[in-house]
């Protein structure tokens, strides 16, 4: 591929390391899909163990008592909206638009911010009202599942930030392309799991 | 024009080598019609269980129960088809089989979980809520 300008005896010029990493055009986007799919088991667990106990209140607070679903509603819309907007970033980025996609990645990172600041403040609330993650089972793995998806959000949060500063600096080339690929995958995968911590842990877990 | 044909085969095979991987990318942007539609059906899938719970629009709970977990399971399919742009072609198939594997651990993971646990409930000593305060 390369045209060495000066050939040694053996005729190829010395390369002590390899300028170009040899990996398979897209492998990428398809390692990080397995990744996530990884990180689904892990939700799929705590999943499973909120199933299992999330009716053991231990004659504490029932989730009828404590949860407030006007507050989930709106969690919910600010994590659909930085789905949507984000959306907007990847439509920005394949036209080459770096201003607009920056602009789009601070809206998101806006949603993702509020979503996360709602849901602390869910916890505080909880917290001040005694419902500790050590009161009972149901509250330990609402705790550990909602904090965990919690968790990644604000993963998410930090890595938008990094990128935004790295898309600054070098503005839309490949590698941060592929990037925002990755991340765009990691954010939207993080609102597929709030559809079933929503539906699952709030919805279902308030009836009866 | 004097180049034959076999090198202008060649030739084109290489040129699309190199654009391939942006050709694949760019189809799996996804548009912006696709965007907002999967947006809008999320916003209605959304709204419908919230209102089913908050509304009490049944007086059987169950059955509202089971409608929003069925509501979850088509606004997942949404999510996957609309914003994570799943397909049978990308990546030559592979991330639809990776996740067909963990759907299938997933189902196992939850639905096995469940079942045993709650049958292991059922044939464990009775305890009251009396009894579980007299707990040391």
């Amino acid at each position: 591929m390369t045209h060495p300008s000066t050939p040694t005896a053996d005729g190829e010029a010395l390369a002590f390391y390899v300028a170009e990493d040899a990996h398979a055009e897209g492998s990428t986007m398809l390692g990080f899909w397995i990744y996530l799919m990884s990180d689904c088991l892990i939700f799929a667990v705590l999943f499973a163990t909120f199933g299992v106990l999330g009716r053991n209140y231990a004659a504490g607070p029932s989730a009828a008592e404590l949860f407030e679903l006007p507050t989930v509603a709106l969690n919910t819309a600010m994590l659909l909206l930085s789905s949507i907007t984000f959306g907007f970033a990847m439509l920005a980025m394949e036209k080459e638009k770096l201003r607009t996609t920056l602009v789009w990645m601070a809206i998101t990172g806006l949603f993702g911010m509020a979503f996360v600041g709602l849901e602390l403040n869910e916890f505080a609330h909880l917290i001040h009202d005694g419902a500790t993650p050590q009161r009972s089972a149901f509250l330990s793995s609402f705790f550990t599942l909602v904090g965990t998806h919690g968790l990644h959000v604000s993963v998410g949060l930090i890595w938008i930030v990094t990128l935004m500063v790295q898309l600054g600096l070098y503005g839309l080339n490949p590698a941060n392309k592929r990037r925002l690929m990755c991340l765009s995958m990691f954010w939207h995968f993080l609102d597929v799991v709030w559809i079933g911590v929503f539906s699952f842990v709030y919805l279902v877990s308030v009836l009866q | 024009m004097s180049a034959t044909p076999a090198a202008h085969g060649a030739a084109s095979e290489e040129t699309h080598h190199s654009t391939h991987g942006g050709n694949d990318h760019a189809a799996s942007h996804g548009t912006m019609k696709g965007y907002m539609t999967g947006f809008l059906l999320s916003v209605v899938l959304t709204a419908i269980p919230f209102w089913l719970v908050m509304g009490h629009v049944f007086s059987d709970t169950h059955l509202t129960a089971v409608f929003v977990m069925v509501l979850a399971a088509v606004q997942i399919v949404v999510h996957m088809v609309y914003f994570l742009h799943m397909n049978t072609k990308s990546e030559g198939g592979w991330t639809m089989l990776a996740l067909i594997f963990t759907m299938i651990i997933v189902v196992i993971t939850l639905a096995g979980s469940i079942w045993v646990m709650s049958h292991l409930n059922t044939n464990m000593m009775p305890m009251t809520q009396h009894d579980m305060r007299e707990m040391p």
